[in-house]
């Protein structure tokens, strides 16, 4: 039995989902007995290949090298994964959207109802996942042969990046499937470490008011070595880009510390940031929701606090 | 140039949802149902691009009770031209109607309709599973553009950019194709009174799960539902220097 982990890389280096996805693999494999593979498709790719065969709990390395791979198009991924789909019981990848976007479409090119977003594994085939915004928690068994899994990073502490020393099998890329192309990236340059796996964030909400404003939470930010975060107000209001979004709908955070500054608490919020170990709320509304799950709430103004937090840090 | 739209009917995005007492789903009965956000942004890029002389046509489809009719009537207020309903009374949100199932019955409804782009939601605010619309894309050997903050039609294609986690990711599909709707591709209008009233005399043709050769038998079994583990309430404390002392000595994060 083995299982088939989508590697999520930039063709130089994995990102860390993927290793939070093999530590889900990993406690899989604690039951089945299963092997993990992982899976790297790209263009100019050896760099994440050679990373992924580093990582601990890997036994084999599936590398396909081709133009068509760069920008990991869903058509073109997927068609690759069926192609090499008959020796897997398992084919997971992390529930990030580049995850959300092939999973399904290689799910329904072999005729497997999917699970989203697992948070934990409790049999073989037996997974819980947040439902309705993360307000209640299923436990779900799937029936179907093969299991399809996307995996909710902030579940699965990311396994080792090195330890392992897997080989690295070429296998044949397929052809184009030529039904879409990538045209252009706007990256959000950041210096700060990345949302979705910082140890410190800061977020931004409503209460900050302005983009030139929001300068103040990314001086915090910087300040601890934090990434920066925003709820969904504080990105439609236009002060920090889509990414930035922690909720429901965006990213979904679990460091070390959270800081909600000028944010309510709306429950579309929560569901992206509660699983913290530890949440500040800094809030001059008293009656904020936010300060119903924080460890530590401030009621004060975050233009006097925010400032005060930076000189005294 | 057609557009075929399907919509879902959910538990409001408003509403507290409550696990039920014997922990087998979530409490719906008595709870305000509305259309799935997401889907709410499809019709209107649909009506848009209707409006702007790129569209010709509008189908709603939903998959759902009798009163999913709602639903459609709502996306025809909004601007579908007509209606398909295909009638179960399975549960669409857990241990019901999946989402490789719901593809299988859009599927149908596309060879039948043949529209020249589907727009949907991403995922629909229930189980969240975020599948649908490239499963169906799948299906049909389309192309697909998920999470869509922006739609250009041009000859033959559409240009569409897409939300990810490092940015916005601009790709090029073929059409037909499927394009997956997120939260900024636009706001939804609010329907006026006299197209609420014209929406009630557009067509809605109803179907069978037979007739689109679909069953609606799961195949992820729900085994329980439960509510989240709760936070314990912290401690509101007086000042900046009162918050640092607490992070530095007893939580020790910084």
């Amino acid at each position: 039995m083995t299982i088939l982990v989508i590697a999520e890389h930039n063709n130089d280096r994995v990102r860390t989902s993927t290793r939070n996805t093999i530590a889900a693999a990993k406690d899989i494999a604690d039951k089945t007995g299963a092997d993990i593979h992982v899976l790297v498709a790209g263009k100019d790719c050896a760099g994440a290949a050679t990373g992924a065969s580093q990582i601990e709990h890997v036994a084999k390395v599936l590398r396909a090298d081709a133009p068509h791979y760069e920008h990991g198009l869903a058509e073109n991924i997927s068609n690759l994964v069926v192609a090499n789909a008959d020796a897997y019981s398992y084919i997971m990848a992390p529930g990030s959207t580049f995850g959300r976007n092939i999973m399904p479409r290689i799910a329904a090119l072999l005729d497997v109802q999917q699970v989203s977003d697992i948070l934990s594994v409790e049999g073989e085939k037996t997974f819980t996942r947040p439902i309705y915004g993360g307000q209640a928690i299923a436990t779900v068994e799937s029936t179907d042969e093969k299991t399809i899994l996307t995996v909710r990073t902030t579940g699965f502490d990311a396994v080792a990046a090195e330890g392992g020393s897997a080989p690295v099998e070429d296998i044949d890329s397929q052809d184009d499937a030529k039904l879409s192309t990538f045209v252009s990236l706007e990256e959000s340059k950041s210096e700060r470490p990345e949302l979705s796996s910082a140890n410190i964030v800061v977020s931004g909400g409503r209460g900050v008011g302005s983009k030139d404003d929001f300068k103040l939470i990314e001086d915090l930010a910087d300040k601890l070595g934090a990434a920066v975060g925003a709820s969904r107000v504080a990105v439609d209001s236009g002060y920090v880009p889509n990414d930035y979004q922690v909720g429901q709908t965006g990213k979904v955070v679990a460091p070390n510390l959270y800081m909600a500054v000028g944010i309510s608490g709306a429950i579309q919020h929560l569901a992206g940031m509660k699983d913290s170990k530890v949440i500040v709320a800094i809030n001059k509304d008293e009656e904020a929701p936010i300060f119903q799950i924080a460890d530590y709430g401030l009621v004060a103004d975050l233009f006097d606090a925010v400032p005060e937090l930076i000189e005294k840090l | 140039m057609k557009i075929l739209v399907p919509v879902k009917r959910a538990i409001d995005y408003k509403v507290k949802v409550h696990v039920k007492s014997d922990n087998s789903g979530v409490e719906l009965s008595n709870v305000k149902m509305s259309m799935n956000p997401f889907d709410e942004i499809a019709v209107e890029e649909a009506t848009k691009l209707k409006e702007a002389g790129k569209a010709t046509e509008i189908v709603a489809v939903s998959i759902g009770p009798d009163k999913a009719q709602e639903t459609i009537r709502t996306a025809m207020a909004i601007g579908a031209d007509r209606g398909i309903l295909v009638k179960t009374d399975a549960p669409t949100d857990l241990g019901g109607v999946e989402p490789l199932a719901v593809a299988k019955a859009l599927k149908a409804i596309v060879e039948k309709e043949q529209p020249d782009l589907v727009i949907m939601g991403k995922q629909s605010i229930d189980d969240d599973s975020n599948q649908t619309g490239q499963m169906l894309a799948a299906l049909l050997g389309w192309g697909q553009a998920t999470f869509a903050s922006k739609v250009d039609l041009e000859d033959g294609k559409a240009v569409v950019t897409r939300e990810i986690d490092g940015g916005l990711e601009t790709i090029s599909v073929s059409t037909p194709a499927i394009i997956t709707t997120d939260l900024r591709l636009n706001e939804p209008r609010y329907a006026s009174l006299p197209n609420i009233m014209k929406a009630k005399k557009k067509p809605l043709e109803e179907m069978n799960p037979e007739d689109v050769g679909v069953e609606f038998s799961p195949r992820v079994k729900i085994l329980s539902v439960k509510e989240p583990a709760k936070r314990e309430a912290g401690v509101m404390v007086e000042s900046v220097d009162e918050l640092i002392d607490k992070l530095k000595n007893e939580a020790k994060v910084i």
